[in-house]
């Protein structure tokens, strides 16, 4: 055996050693179809657990052979050929409804995770020369940012009809995909939903002395915030958060420990998004001495932010993108939404959690969401109030 | 083999205004080196395109009383952080190198491990054990009905956590320097009628010096650019700032202007630690082989300096494993899955193995001119590689991001530009430790291969490298489990699908999943932590 020989059999002897973990790992619990399929979606191997996932990415296979998509798959039709999306929304959340999505359409998707405000800085800073196709993002902040810099595409319109105005860039430039509403979580034992006062401005009332909780550092409360100094000015909402503060409100690190916190009997109340209850509720059977209470009178406690969509105006794959953003829009989506992550759907006629104040009776507060964006204000009153 | 020892020669070193200076600089030592430092400026380049976007608002934003405010915080943090560091490793590394402790080298291994545990991690651990109504008060609550603790936000959080984080990188250093000193100094100095105290004082402590300063500086670079302890502890400091500005307002070129003033304070951080190491020299300058360090009896100190060990151990190290198997449980217990992903494992060690030996060959030639052929040029080299390590994470990303789209998209989001975002952003941990290990190389050693015909890369390969070999593994182990637990660099920049354990825990944490990151953060701690344990082990070892 001459010596290159030799090299050669040891790097394939190192290749088939890093190699054989590697198949091990996937076909390991986690994601039983990756062995299958391992390059089907390159997020085949990153195990986002749950059967709809693995269902999919096995059907997804397909994907270099278009023709082979499986009879019964949802009528969005066969579109092929690849998708790159940035995603704020995490992947314990979205990656379900990706794959369904790729194994609907044969369309690769390649979906690259990460904080939204980082994505949406990553979008920016590639400018021109961005890989990505589309932009998920878990607020419409970020959405807003981007497209202030002219890099996000206009939407065909019969995609943007499908979610109501309220829910959507004013310029057609993203569109809401779920709904994220302010929520009062408070403990059934201790209050009644009589008990809440009209308006959340209200909780400064020193009745609420030591009895509620909040999360200063959370981007939700943040959004929520700068909705009352856009509605009502910077003097009220320096108002609230100084008379909040000084009912000695419970710090917390995020909404899951305020939820908790409240089921606990710990505090009476917090200020919240929706969904963490609902989630809680769910994994405990819904047994738990908690609801939420949704503002729905126009006050700046109604808000609903969205986790929404946009395509970039570099994209390489204009028909995949928006095939893409259409089946988030579906009624297979839209209910995996709602009874998944717990959150609104924006589409009419799809079934809201019957836990939930539906939509249309909330009326949110006269507010373009992607000018929640304008958050150093915000985060400098904070500061000022001394709560970061 | 000859033992590399540490000792002064007394004759500083003459300063020079030329360029060049002592023996010639062999070319190949010079090209690798200026590529490594065209890369660190890298983000300096980035930084200052972006900012000349900012127009005069970005002065506005300089010229308020809160950036004063920030700087000032930022630094008392980073000094206090340091001082407690050092006050924290100096008795440790005497302890478990000189005395008699009973279970040196498992303390050895033990103490250095808290390295392992990302700051993002430390500091939920931190809130969740010591926070106003956390585990500590639970505790209380039961044994003396104490229903709150003071909190522990602010400057008082964000530096305990910093320090237990970070005192290990001062222990590491000044531990290998003291296991390599030549016991006959303090031997000499007795001799001559100073007391043990005097000689420890006037002897050891000098020719700990470059150690110490070495390990001091990495904790205050590191602590100027954390963001993950300062963010949960919420403590007002520059990198903070810098963040809000990407995340709150979305604007980067004011979150450029700020950290360039972060680079500012690097920049007098660095010139402070110029002054303080001086320009002695510190290998042997006789020839000979030392002896193992003689020992202190501890006699009835021990139980004390057990305690001690058994104190900062329990704290750094038992606590946040304790919380996160506490987290695991309660998961499983609700029916979450194990939540453990073998692959992510995998592409974590193989990245993280290939930064650090990328890492230790780029500042090899680095490390061989500042020890060799100091000169302003290799100075100013070597000051550079600084710069990656105290910039926020992100800036250091986005910098990449923005060159590796536009310049090398055949590099972009592929393992390549992350190994690169690795080097600049941890480099300097591998320099310090091979500059230490290089300066207790005697270069007779070197001259006398060299004269015997040896070519210098030959010399470097033979010689030196054996010489050096417990600085080159402790540098590969230190870059390893930095990398392992590295996250703003790695989510930005990793090829699309790639998951490490580190991006796993971020993606659970992210949505509050706390029980779900508690496998793989378990996971990322233990194998972060072999390579190590392994060299701390056989650090101990080599003191016998």
């Amino acid at each position: 055996m001459s010596r290159r020989d030799i090299i050669r059999a040891l790097a394939g002897l190192a290749g088939a050693s890093l190699a054989a973990p590697v198949l091990a790992a996937c076909g390991g619990e986690d994601n039983p179809a990756s062995t299958a399929a391992p390059t089907a979606t390159s997020q085949a191997g990153t195990g986002s657990g749950g059967s709809a996932a693995t269902a999919t990415s096995a059907a997804a296979t397909p994907a270099s052979t278009p023709a082979g998509t499986p009879a019964g798959a949802p009528a969005t039709g066969t579109v092929g050929g690849s998708l790159t999306v940035y995603s704020g929304r995490s992947e314990q959340l979205i990656q379900a409804i990706v794959d369904q999505f790729a194994a609907a359409s044969g369309v690769e998707v390649k979906v690259r995770y990460g904080d939204t405000a980082e994505m949406a800085a990553a979008i920016l800073e590639e400018g021109q020369s961005s890989p990505a196709d589309i932009f998920f993002a878990q607020d419409a902040g970020a959405l807003g940012a981007v497209a202030r810099e002219g890099l996000l595409a206009e939407l065909p319109a019969d995609v943007l009809d499908l979610v109501e105005a309220r829910f959507r860039s004013p310029d057609g430039l993203w569109v809401g995909i779920s709904g994220r509403a302010r929520a009062v979580v408070y403990n059934t034992e201790r209050l009644s939903e009589s008990d809440i006062p009209p308006s959340i401005l209200d909780f400064t009332d020193p009745v609420w002395k030591d009895r509620l909780g909040w999360a200063p550092t959370n981007a939700s409360f943040q959004a929520a915030v700068t909705a009352i100094r856009v509605l009502r000015g910077d003097d009220v909402a320096r108002a609230w958060l100084e008379g909040i503060r000084d009912n000695g409100a419970r710090v917390f690190e995020n909404n899951n420990a305020i939820v908790s916190a409240v089921i606990d009997g710990e505090i009476d109340a917090g200020f919240v998004n929706h969904y963490y209850l609902m989630r809680q509720l769910a994994e405990a059977g819904g047994d738990l001495p908690a609801r939420n209470y949704i503002y729905r009178n126009g006050d700046p406690g109604a808000l609903v932010n969205v986790a929404g969509a946009g395509i970039l105006t570099t994209a390489k794959n204009q028909e995949q993108a928006i095939a893409f953003i259409r089946y988030m829009l579906s009624p297979e989506a839209q209910t995996y939404f709602a009874e998944e992550t717990h959150e609104y759907p924006l589409v009419a006629g799809v079934p809201t959690d019957p836990n939930l104040v539906p939509l249309s009776e909330i009326q949110t507060p006269d507010i373009d969401l992607s000018d929640l964006a304008d958050l150093e204000a915000t985060l400098e009153m904070l500061r000022d109030v001394g709560l970061l | 083999m000859p033992q590399p020892t540490a000792t002064p020669s007394t004759q500083p070193a003459r300063a020079s205004r030329r360029l060049w200076d002592g023996a010639p600089v062999p070319p190949l030592l010079v090209l690798p080196a200026l590529v490594v430092a065209l890369l660190m400026v890298a983000p300096l380049v980035y930084l200052v395109l972006r900012a000349a976007q900012a127009g005069p608002e970005l002065f506005d934003l300089l010229w308020r009383d809160r950036t004063l405010m920030l700087i000032r915080n930022s630094l008392l943090l980073s000094a206090a952080v340091t001082a407690a560091s050092a006050a924290i490793a100096l008795p440790l590394a005497w302890l478990t190198v000189r005395t008699d402790l009973p279970g040196r080298r498992l303390w050895s291994v033990l103490t250095a491990l808290p390295l392992v545990i990302p700051s993002y991690v430390g500091g939920y651990v931190l809130i969740a054990a010591l926070g106003p109504r956390g585990v500590l008060q639970g505790l209380l609550e039961v044994i003396f009905g104490i229903e709150r603790l003071p909190e522990i936000y602010g400057f008082f959080g964000a530096w305990l956590t910093l320090t237990l984080l970070s005192y290990p990188y001062v222990l590491l250093a000044v531990r290998s320097a003291m296991a390599r000193l030549d016991p006959a100094l303090e031997e000499a100095a007795r001799s001559l009628g100073l007391g043990p105290w005097e000689s420890f004082r006037r002897v050891t402590v000098p020719l700990l010096r470059p150690a110490l300063l070495a390990g001091s500086l990495l904790v205050a670079l590191y602590v100027l650019g954390d963001f993950g302890a300062v963010s949960l502890l919420r403590y007002d400091v520059f990198t903070r700032a810098i963040y809000n500005q990407y995340r709150g307002a979305f604007d980067r070129s004011l979150a450029a202007g700020l950290s360039l003033v972060l680079v500012a304070m690097t920049g007098v951080v660095l010139a402070l630690e110029a002054r303080a190491r001086g320009r002695a020299r510190y290998h042997r300058s006789t020839v000979g082989v030392s002896r193992p360090p003689t020992r202190v009896r501890l006699g009835r100190w021990t139980p004390l300096a057990l305690a001690y060990c058994a104190a900062i151990v329990s704290v750094t190290l038992l606590i946040p494993i304790g919380v996160i198997i506490h987290w695991l449980i309660r998961g499983l217990r609700a029916g979450e899955p194990l939540w453990l992903v073998w692959s992510a494992a995998l592409s974590s060690v193989s990245v993280s193995l290939a930064a650090a030996v990328v890492a230790v060959l780029a500042a090899a030639p680095i490390a061989l001119m500042a020890v060799r052929h100091s000169s302003p040029l290799s100075r100013v080299l070597e000051r550079l590689s600084y710069l990656g390590y105290a910039l926020p994470g992100i800036v250091v990303a986005l910098a990449l991001v923005f060159f590796g789209s536009r310049y090398a998209p055949w590099l972009y989001q592929t393992l390549g530009i992350l190994l690169v975002a690795y080097i600049i952003r941890f480099l300097p941990q591998a320099l310090a430790t091979l500059r230490a290990a290089l300066m207790q190389v005697s270069p007779r050693v070197e001259e006398a291969a060299r004269s015997l015909g040896h070519s210098p890369p030959r010399v470097w390969l033979r010689v030196t490298a054996p010489l050096a070999y417990p600085g080159i593994l402790s540098a590969g182990a230190l870059i390893f489990l930095t990398v392992m637990k590295e996250l703003p660099a790695t989510l930005l920049l990793r090829p699309t699908g790639f998951d490490t354990l580190a991006t796993q825990v971020w993606s659970a944490t992210a949505e509050g999943f706390w029980a779900r990151a508690a496998a793989p953060a378990l996971l990322l701690i233990l194998l972060s932590a072999v390579p190590m344990a392994v060299t701390a082990w056989r650090e101990g070892k080599s003191d016998g």
